[in-house]
């Protein structure tokens, strides 16, 4: 089980790029459209894992961090391109990614100092609030087009790799991979032992020697620092940004639903969620409905809630950890029990 | 071995609580407390319920606040501290009703406060060492064969074992053992008992919270009695159970 990171990281860059080699060798672009989308929602279920999963705190905001990086885009768009920009240099991808990923993790931050006193429900409701409200904001500031919605132009071709849309979609999986690492590295280390204990019993924590206000600070600024990431390309993506879209629910819902059906408590929960769930939806997209989406969510999950509340990762689990001496154990006391036949 | 003698400040008590007040709302729960224990003793503190006991404990560990008065442990003001900031000064307690960190295994949960405490005191360096001392820990409270399962699986006295067995980890000066016998049959308070005991004679001071007054007797050196908020008697556990004040509170 316990891959070195360098390790994970090699099987990582093979998986890369037989994704990568795969989807050219299909020969139609709407993979890599289709694929951008699943590959946004990994980095975003395993974000919302880091704070949801790890340490229990339910985070409704996902699409308010996604949207504070899609318009830090938008903002440094408008400053750096067109005719009236004030400062003309061309902005890569990724540095708009770091850019995003700084924004919102201060906002992520932010939030957790004042809301992290809160517990339950009531974190949960503050997250949903902090989402309505950096929609209100931005509908309401009109550099980055207000309600009107922001057009980004997109250039048509990037050297070496070609069509924009394959550059946008490499650059995505790279940052799954990036999120993943980060999430597995916190699963194995001091931090997530902490953050584990956070989930499990604060008051424990705390007398343990654990500092919980700490260790939240701490999850919630990478949370929204990876959400913030996964939205910074997402302009270059769509090419007309408006508030509508980019706070939609589906973000919450979907980084809160993938997690849940891949199980919350390992890094590979949220990738099998997000990949089985996201393809589905992609799927269903093009044969029924884009509207079905949601419908499917909230189907699969009461499924799941009844028969795997664990998740997927959780199923597999307890069946590979049925080792003979438990059985032999549970049979005992079974026996012992009264009525039971020896 | 003994805090009071390397520590900084010679001759003074481990712990020294002065006027400790505390209520909830217009609910009085502690007036007045003034407690003071010394490096090494092993104190008993009693009271019926609702007399104040774990709201005490809770003030002194940093679960709550107290409005009034001033605790002191080891020569240090705590007032303002975090809880994990005491538990790291070596004040460590265990919980009326068990509180294991019911995702993680035995192992990790006694991992915690090595982790979090021992290491980030900087005492422990090695993950090796860290190791070891996990499971010397399961060791010595017999629960070394299920350092892999969970707490679920657990009965009650083995929960009471964890429970002591996280608090030891964080290698306190002073322990609070909040109710650790409570629902335990005879031979297993018998355990837990021995279990403190050896503890108290590695230098360790131990304030025990309990009930059950054979296992107090048998345990204090000296015990202090709460009722409604205040400390009616402190002194040799004999003299205090023959102190009519205590009688009626207890007796009715």
């Amino acid at each position: 089980m316990t891959v070195r990171t360098p390790t994970f990281l090699l099987i990582c860059l093979i998986v890369v790029v037989a994704v990568f080699a795969a989807s050219v060798a299909i020969g139609n672009d709407y993979v890599f459209f289709a694929g951008y989308v699943i590959l946004q929602y990994v980095v975003l279920s395993t974000a919302w894992n880091i704070l949801g999963g790890y340490c229990g705190y339910v985070n409704f905001g996902t699409a308010g961090f996604f949207a504070l990086g899609a318009y830090s885009t938008v903002a440094i768009y408008k400053f750096t391109t067109g005719d009236d920009a004030s400062f003309p240099i061309s902005v890569s991808i990724p540095v708009l990614m770091l850019v995003g990923g700084v924004v919102s993790g201060v906002i992520g931050f932010g939030m957790g100092y004042l809301t992290l006193r809160l517990r339950g429900a009531f974190f949960s409701i503050a997250t949903l609030a902090l989402a309505v409200v950096l929609e209100t904001l931005v509908v309401n500031w009109d550099y980055v087009g207000g309600s009107r919605g922001a057009y980004i132009i997109r250039p048509e071709e990037i050297a070496p790799i070609g069509n924009y849309i394959r550059y946008l979609f490499l650059i995505m999986m790279l940052l799954a991979v990036a999120a993943i690492t980060v999430a597995r590295l916190i699963e194995h280390s001091r931090l997530g032992y902490g953050f584990a204990t956070i989930r499990d019993d604060e008051l424990a924590a705390e007398a343990s020697g654990v500092p919980t206000l700490r260790l939240k600070l701490i999850a919630t600024t990478i949370s929204g620092a990876l959400m913030g990431m996964a939205g910074a390309p997402f302009p270059y993506y769509i090419s007309y940004l408006q508030p509508d879209s980019t706070f939609a629910l589906d973000y919450a819902v979907n980084s809160i639903a993938m997690p849940l059906i891949g199980g919350t408590t390992t890094w590979a929960g949220p990738l099998i969620g997000a990949i089985l769930l996201g393809s589905l939806q992609q799927i269903a997209t093009v044969t029924i409905s884009s509207a079905v989406n949601l419908l499917l969510v909230g189907c699969l999950l009461v499924g799941f809630v009844i028969v795997a509340p664990n998740g997927i990762v959780g199923l597999v689990r307890s069946y590979w950890q049925r080792k003979p001496e438990e059985f032999v154990g549970r049979r005992r006391i079974d026996a012992d029990a009264p009525g039971s036949v020896p | 071995m003994n805090s009071a003698t390397n520590g900084r400040t010679v001759n003074t008590d481990l712990l020294q609580v002065d006027d400790l007040g505390k209520r909830f709302g217009g609910f009085v729960a502690l007036e007045n407390i003034a407690l003071s224990v010394p490096a090494g003793e092993r104190l008993g503190l009693i009271g019926p319920n609702g007399s104040g006991k774990s709201t005490l404990v809770n003030c002194i560990c940093g679960t709550l606040r107290n409005e009034q008065g001033v605790v002191r442990f080891n020569g240090r003001q705590l007032d303002g501290l975090a809880a994990h900031q005491r538990t790291r000064l070596g004040l460590a307690r265990s919980f009326q009703l068990p509180r294991p960190f019911a995702s993680l295994s035995l192992a990790d949960n006694i991992r915690i406060p090595l982790l979090y405490t021992v290491a980030a005191r900087g005492t422990v360096k090695s993950v090796h060492e860290i190791e070891g001392r996990c499971a010397d820990l399961l060791h010595e409270v017999g629960l070394e064969e299920k350092s892999r399962r969970l707490p679920r699986d657990l009965t009650q006295v083995e929960m009471r074992k964890l429970e002591l067995a996280r608090a030891m980890a964080s290698e306190p000066k002073l322990l609070i053992a909040d109710e650790s016998m409570a629902g335990l049959t005879h031979s297993e308070i018998e355990e837990i008992l021995t279990l403190l005991v050896r503890l108290n004679e590695r230098g360790v001071t131990i304030i025990l919270i309990e009930h059950i007054m054979r296992a107090v007797m048998s345990f204090s050196r000296r015990l202090v009695v709460l009722v409604s908020g205040r400390k009616i008697a402190d002194g040799v556990p004999d003299d205090v159970m023959r102190n009519p004040e205590v009688e009626r509170a207890y007796l009715g």
